[in-house]
């Protein structure tokens, strides 16, 4: 099956368990996670994931929706937004 | 990773803090089809062929908004220039009879725009460069009743091309008009006439209102884009040095622009697949709200001038709607509509400040409209102001764009009661304007000569 790439994003105050959190949101919805990076910006955690979402056992929104209730429980704000997004914006 | 943080962040930063969002998407419509001598068909047909084609429109777009998320701000159609759609049903009727008519079809517009979700629709226009026929003067003499009785409709009058020239009976005719709409809507402060621009060389593939029509070029529907993004232009030029020279400000413009504008495509291309359609024109206007750090005033007085109005204005505007063009040209092929800068008073806080500061005035907004899209827009003038100063104002406009082969348009808002320095709250996206001081000078010996001001000579241009 043809990968269909996200990127996870999500920022808050730094604390214990914030990975955890979210990449465990992930696997419960079949989401592979492709790639990950995270940084530590003006105090605030920032992590960025490239997940693969083409065997989600659930919709788009669903999952977005999934995410962000996640995050309002870990004090994290977490988006998920298709790639070719930023493909189109940053790539010529 | 296959995308840095700072890119990633940096989207997520213009949407979050920037307001960067797609001002609009326009399902252009092709009522061509329509046209019936008897007028409860051509309203069935109407309401059908919009209904079929615009269906899914709101929740596409919907849906878009939240798998990249950028906002999509409106969803909107624009339709056939109306007073051709509805010649054969008002032709044997005489103007009075046929305008009754007219008004049937634009509640019927209103009506299927408010079931579909739409907010406006545009198209409620006529082509009258060269003369007006029966069911343009029929579509003329209904405006203010139109835009009393209806919501969501936008129309628009184009009254000259650089082919042709200038139309000042049409101007005559339209200046007239426009006071009679504000009159009719007086108790929004004249709002009606917010709805209604007089242009020469309109472009088709427009989505912005109130101008958007689909062209007679066109296919059975298309997609248009407006973009958006002034406080991101305006952050980017912010983030320069002070020792950045003019060059290096189009620069940053162009870069910032490309990104803006690669989005606007994605959706728009994306958009239009699942309705079925093809993408027509990516629109590169910036388009001002009247959020702060969402005006193209404050990108002006970040490039250097203290304040719209201020000289240098219309320099500063020329490099940002010049780098707008060129770094929105590379990231698509699909360049169209207006895509210049927009700079209409009331829908941009800190231009209408610079107005009520009496920094910028009606004389310096006509001259940045010489090197921007789309000419006088969401002006409130005095209520008492002659039809004749309009029609003056108009001409002017009407001018500069002939002349020089590009696209403008007037927007004037005549408040009933209201006087110069009075402010007045349109509401939403249209914003709050400050009543402009116009010329007390008449304009009556010329505009009432009539007649058209033949097209200009290209070839010995100075």
């Amino acid at each position: 099956m043809a990968k269909e790439l996200a990127v996870v994003t999500a920022f808050g105050k730094d604390r214990t368990g914030l990975v955890a959190g979210v990449t465990r949101a992930l696997a419960e919805s079949e989401v592979n996670i492709e790639d990950l990076g995270q940084t530590i910006m003006q105090d605030m955690f920032a992590m960025m994931i490239l997940v693969d979402i083409s065997r989600c056992k659930c919709d788009f929104e669903t999952l977005q929706k999934r995410l962000a209730e996640e995050g309002n429980k870990l004090g994290l704000q977490v988006l998920i937004q298709h790639k070719d997004i930023f493909e189109y914006m940053h790539r010529v | 990773m296959r995308y840095s943080p700072e890119e990633i962040l940096q989207t997520i930063k213009m949407v979050s803090n920037e307001n960067f969002d797609i001002r609009t998407v326009t399902l252009g419509v092709n009522l061509s089809d329509c046209s019936s001598p008897k007028e409860d068909e051509l309203c069935e047909n109407i309401s059908h062929k919009l209904h079929s084609a615009a269906k899914n429109l709101v929740p596409e777009a919907q849906r878009l908004e939240k798998k990249y998320g950028v906002p999509i701000i409106n969803k909107r159609i624009s339709i056939t220039p109306i007073s051709t759609v509805m010649a054969s049903a008002v032709a044997k009727s005489d103007v009075e009879e046929g305008t009754k008519v007219a008004l049937n079809v634009a509640k019927t517009l209103d009506k299927t725009a408010g079931e579909l979700g739409i907010d406006l629709i545009g198209g409620y226009s006529a082509m009258v460069h060269s003369g007006l026929s029966h069911s343009d003067e029929v579509l003329l003499e209904s405006l203010p009743k139109v835009f009393s009785q209806t919501s969501r409709v936008c129309g628009s009058l184009n009254v000259g091309n650089s082919s042709v020239g200038i139309n000042l009976d049409a101007i005559n005719a339209a200046a007239v008009k426009v006071k009679e709409i504000a009159e009719a809507t007086k108790s929004q402060k004249g709002f009606g006439a917010a709805k209604f621009v007089v242009m020469c060389n309109a472009p088709e593939g427009i989505p912005f209102m109130a101008g958007a029509f689909h062209g007679y070029g066109g296919a059975e529907t298309t997609i248009n884009v407006g973009i958006s993004g002034p406080g991101v232009v305006k952050n980017a030029v912010a983030a320069l040095d002070a020792g950045a020279d003019a060059t290096e400000v189009s620069e940053t413009i162009k870069k910032i622009t490309f990104k803006i504008t690669r989005a606007g495509e994605l959706v728009g291309k994306e958009l239009a697949s699942k309705l079925g359609t093809t993408l027509g024109a990516v629109d590169l206007s910036l388009a001002p709200t009247d959020k702060t750090t969402d005006s193209v005033a404050e990108i002006l007085e970040a490039i250097g001038v203290e304040c719209a109005g201020a000289h240098g204005t219309t320099a500063t505007l020329y490099l940002l709607t010049n780098a707008v063009k060129t770094g929105g040209a590379m990231a698509t092929s699909r360049v169209g509509g207006y895509s210049g800068a927009f700079i209409p008073v009331s829908e941009d806080s800190a231009m209408n400040a610079a107005v009520k500061d009496g920094s910028l005035s009606i004389d310096k907004l006509e001259a940045m409209t010489s090197v921007c899209s789309v000419g006088l827009d969401m002006i409130a003038i005095p209520g008492t102001t002659p039809w004749q100063t309009i029609a003056g104002v108009m001409a002017d406009e009407m001018a500069i764009g002939v002349m020089n082969n590009k696209c403008t348009g007037v927007r004037l808002i005549p408040v009933p009661g209201g006087k110069e320095g009075d402010d007045v709250d349109f509401g939403g996206l249209f914003g709050k304007a400050t009543i402009i001081r116009m010329s007390k000078r008449s304009s009556e010996k010329f505009v009432t000569r009539g007649g058209r001001i033949p097209a200009p000579l290209h070839s010995i241009r100075n």
